[in-house]
């Protein structure tokens, strides 16, 4: 340390924009990071789940007589066991039960499940239970799900209608009335999987004590409240212990499933420790996916090309069950009143129950559907009125402060500055001389979308921290946070070591345990590096006025006057009065009768009212702004698209882990280039035909561009250091830019997703026949 | 199920274990002895993520049944490590941050390690193609292609 103490400013913030190591770098490059299914508790059993052979089908009897004859097999579990028991996104939803009860409602429901010495034995006792089923018919299409007469798949509901959200601002008749040109077009999204690499998995055990369960959760306390109502345990004595997790991307890992049930049901009834892990066959057949979606949309545009009102009708195939969708078509209407300026909207969106695995959450929730919808129909419209694609939207983006139609408050927003680092590269500008004759074409395409950060829900939104203060100087940070892999780890231990002039090894996490972590609504919606980072950053800052208040008595100083820097403690423009944080610690620790110093801190932003019935007020804290350029190569003779270049702009506000955040923007943007060229589960009556990683294609290292990235600061004044959302903007921007792109290249606008070889070859063929 | 009898060096100790003939080499590491830095993804040959050197040669432990692989050397992720220091790959994915949630990247690693013994100076092209049997759902791969690089340019001239 040098001989001059350091001032406040001189290297503040010290942590904050620097290019940090992960906080869980090493452990991940060493082996020795451990995920759930690498516990193992002494005296554990197996646990297999047998699954429907039918989409929809009364179960008529379970016979297991057989299976608990086979030696090694300790007990079965079926509906019977959980008493009816069943769970859900809100009270008048809960209609999924642990196990299939009466009847099946989609191929590979769970139906029972076995628990045995080892996983084989437990398979083998799977096929030993005799289920007779009557098959019913089922319902596959959504639309004709909708119908009078259509097999209904739950009694509850009319129609098959699983949810439906309605929003009327403005007087779209009126709008459509004012524009000079109308559009209707029909767009479609696909089913697709998070993909994750690490499957559910669990280890379980129940005793007097309560549950103590080690699971692959994304927001461990959704499983943590749903066993405490399953097991009618006080939430005291249920302990969910979160390890690492290997990836989430929302749905399946913000839920409880199958397994994590019957695992908690055998370990009760055989008073052993239960484990399962999911094989990627599971995963694929019957974990959450994305809603299916059709997009109706109208447009009514000038001949400047502003956008005078937009409707838009959504019918998403939700499957089976419930879970998250209504949020889901809360999603797909909210977020379509940005970017771009709008006075008249109208949005109608119906979940319909089919005998499909159930629909859910993914990553870009709900707005991946409608805002490609609405983005590529701008860009077809202002293509027939000749006007280019960066000048519409241009012409339309909002400019912050705005407040939209539906109450959404927007204070800060980058998209006219993305759009114009977009359009100004050579690859935007030069675009007409790189055309390359045939039979592999260029195109490059754009788009500039939104995202909002700090999702909310009703009910429970604030997150929470405890900071420790160790006697030497070091910190335990509490969090009830979940790292699927996002790197949010790294940005609150950062957060923490800022607020206290520490460095990032001083700091320590404490990864989720329900008996020990302060509760936390979860890791959905971009919402942990804005609520879990303010609530961490509040704790510390409890901790650092402890701190100073000792401070300020030795010094006989007003403890404002206490800075912290460089884990060294001094008077603010008296340099002879400094000591190391480690000293003044023991000094607050051991003084006189001593103390123990912790701090608390409690999320504030995003707390004002919202109405979630009718799409008003903010769905968020704040909203990230992306822009976006891709180049595509398309081979005119096989449909073959190669994406060549990805140039995003994205205001996050500002990065506090630039790493993270460039890592987050590419990590999205790969999955929205599966969903835009690859992605799409193969439906055939119920059946996944496309069950394994083997033939559900998604982007391998060979199928991705380099990377030209553009972070746009915008310091918005509802997140810590001015930070927004990081990780979903470009799944959002890159399908609509990769159409955008493929049109340039081929004369056509694909509305339905992903856009295969196949449909390029066909639409092309069509073309010709028609020219 | 009768059991085999086999014989193995795990990242240079010597192992002698009994094993049904019909488990994988893949469970045998994670379940027998303990590797859990082999994770299991797809169970396919498809993700790579339960990649292992053996003999020399880059496999899926889950394609290959244990007793394939009696009397020959494995190396696991855990492996590469010499005392508390990590071999320049690992620390090439520590400072490049060439992971996210890491279900990936012991695999991902194994594989670079097959790239740079066989081509230390790999071109962005060549690095592609390497680990195109490696699946990852988080990065986009940009990150990851950037360690191989950064470990390249650190073992230049050093053996790995």
């Amino acid at each position: 340390m040098s001989d001059q103490p350091a001032k406040i400013g001189d290297n503040w913030p010290n942590l904050i924009g620097k290019r940090l190591p992960r906080v869980d770098a090493v452990e991940k490059v060493n082996g020795d990071a451990k995920y759930a299914g690498d516990f193992n508790l002494t005296g554990q059993l197996w646990m297999k789940i047998l699954r429907s052979p039918y989409p929809h089908a009364k179960i008529i009897s379970i016979d297991a007589s057989k299976a608990l004859e086979m030696p090694g097999v300790k007990a079965v579990v079926t509906a019977e066991d959980f008493n009816g028991w069943s769970w859900g996104w809100g009270p008048t939803t809960r209609d999924e039960t642990p196990l299939a009860d009466e009847k099946v409602r989609y191929f590979a429901e769970a139906v029972a499940a076995v628990a045995a010495e080892d996983e084989e034995t437990a398979e083998e006792a799977c096929a030993l239970i005799n289920v007779v089923y009557e098959e019913l018919p089922g319902i596959f299409d959504a639309e004709e799900a909708m119908r009078d007469g259509a097999p209904q798949v739950h009694d509850y509901v009319d129609n098959n209608i699983s949810w439906d959200f309605h929003m009327d601002y403005g007087d779209v008749e009126e709008g459509f009335a004012e524009a000079d040109f109308v559009r209707e077009d029909r767009f479609e999204t696909g089913r697709t999987l998070t993909g994750f690499l690490e499957p559910p998995a669990a280890v379980a055990q129940i005793d007097s004590s309560g549950i103590t369960i080690y699971a692959a959760k994304q927001s461990p306390y959704f499983i943590y409240r749903q066993l405490a109502s399953c097991f009618k345990l006080p939430l005291s004595k249920v302990r969910v212990i979160q390890p690492y997790v290997g990836g989430g991307f929302g749905g399946t890992k913000n839920d409880s499933t199958a397994g994590d049930f019957c695992a908690v049901m055998l370990a009760k009834k055989t008073k052993r420790p239960v484990k399962f892990v999911y094989n990627m066959e599971e995963v694929l057949t019957t974990c959450r996916r994305r809603h299916n979606m059709i997009v109706d949309c109208k447009m009514g545009m000038k001949k400047d090309g502003s956008i005078t009102a937009v409707q838009t009708k959504v019918i998403a195939d939700g499957g089976a069950f419930t879970a998250i969708g209504p949020l889901t078509m809360y999603l797909t209407g909210i977020m379509t009143t940005l970017p771009y300026k709008l006075d008249h909207y109208k949005h109608d969106a119906y979940r319909v129950f089919t005998n499909h695995p159930v629909s859910a959450a993914m990553r870009g929730h709900g707005v991946t559907h409608t805002r490609f919808a609405a983005e590529i129909q701008m860009e077809k419209m202002a293509d027939e009125l000749g006007i280019d694609p960066v000048e519409v939207r241009m012409k339309n983006a909002i400019e912050a402060p705005h407040e939209t139609i539906n109450g959404i408050t927007v204070d800060t927003c980058g998209l006219k500055e993305g759009l114009e680092i977009v359009s100004s590269s050579s690859a935007w500008k030069d675009k007409d001389q790189n055309k390359k004759d045939g039979p592999v074409v260029r195109g490059i395409g754009i788009s500039g979308t939104s995202h909002l950060g700090g999702a909310r829900q009703r009910g429970h939104q604030s997150c929470a921290a405890i900071v420790r203060l160790c006697e030497d100087g070091t910190v335990n940070y509490l969090t009830g946070a979940s790292d699927a892999g996002q790197g949010s780890d790294t940005v609150l231990v950062q957060l923490v070591a800022e607020e206290l002039g520490l460095t990032m090894e001083d700091v320590t996490i404490q990864r989720v345990d329900t008996a020990v972590t302060p509760v936390d609504n979860g890791s959905y919606g971009s919402r942990v590096t804005i609520l879990a980072g303010q609530a961490a950053q509040k704790a510390a800052q409890e901790v650092k006025r402890q701190l100073a208040e000792a401070a300020a008595n030795i010094w006989e100083v007003d403890a404002g006057k206490i800075l912290f820097n460089d884990r060294t403690v001094f008077v603010d423009g008296d340099p002879d009065k400094s000591m190391s944080f480690k000293k003044l610690t023991q000094i607050a620790c051991y003084s006189e009768t001593g103390a123990v110093i912790m701090g608390k801190g409690f999320s504030e932003y995003g707390l004002e009212k919202m109405d979630f019935e009718k799409g008003y007020g903010n769905p968020g804290v704040n909203y990230s702004f992306t822009s976006q350029l891709s180049a595509v190569d398309v081979d005119i003779e096989t449909g073959m698209v190669k994406v060549k270049d990805f140039l995003i702009a994205h205001d996050c506000g500002r990065p506090l882990h630039p790493v993270n955040v460039e890592a987050q923007t590419q990590g999205a943007a790969s999955q929205g280039l599966g969903q835009a060229l690859y992605e799409d589960f193969k439906m055939r009556e119920g059946r996944t035909m496309n069950s394994t990683m083997v033939n559900y294609m998604m982007p391998l290292s060979t199928e991705h561009p380099d990377f030209e990235l553009h972070d746009i600061i915008t310091d918005d004044p509802h997140g810590p250091f001015g930070a927004k959302e990081a990780s979903e903007g470009s799944i959002i921007s890159t399908p609509p830019s990769i159409v955008s792109a493929i049109h340039d290249a081929t004369g056509i606008w694909f509305t339905k997703l992903p856009v295969t070889p196949e449909k390029i070859v066909l639409a092309l063929k069509e073309k010709k026949e028609n020219s | 199920m009768e059991k085999i009898t086999c014989n193995f060096v795990v990242n240079g100790q010597a192992e002698e274990i009994s094993i049904p003939p019909n488990r994988t080499l893949l469970h045998m590491l994670r379940e027998d002895l303990m590797f859990h830095g082999v994770r299991e993804g797809c169970s396919h040959g498809e993700c790579g993520s339960c990649n292992v050197i053996l003999d020399g040669k880059l496999v899926n432990a889950c394609l290959i049944l244990a007793v394939e692989a009696d009397g020959m050397e494995i190396l696991t992720v855990e492996g590469m490590v010499d005392g508390d220091n990590l071999h320049p790959i690992q620390q090439a994915f520590v400072d490049e941050s060439g992971m996210q949630c890491g279900a990936c990247t012991t695999g991902m690693i194994l594989s670079t390690k097959n790239l740079l013994d066989a081509n230390p100076d790999p071109s962005r092209e060549e690095i592609k193609d390497a680990l195109a049997g490696n699946f990852c759902r988080c990065t986009g791969y940009a990150k990851i292609f950037e360690s191989v690089e950064a470990a390249a340019e650190s073992m230049k001239g050093t053996q790995s």
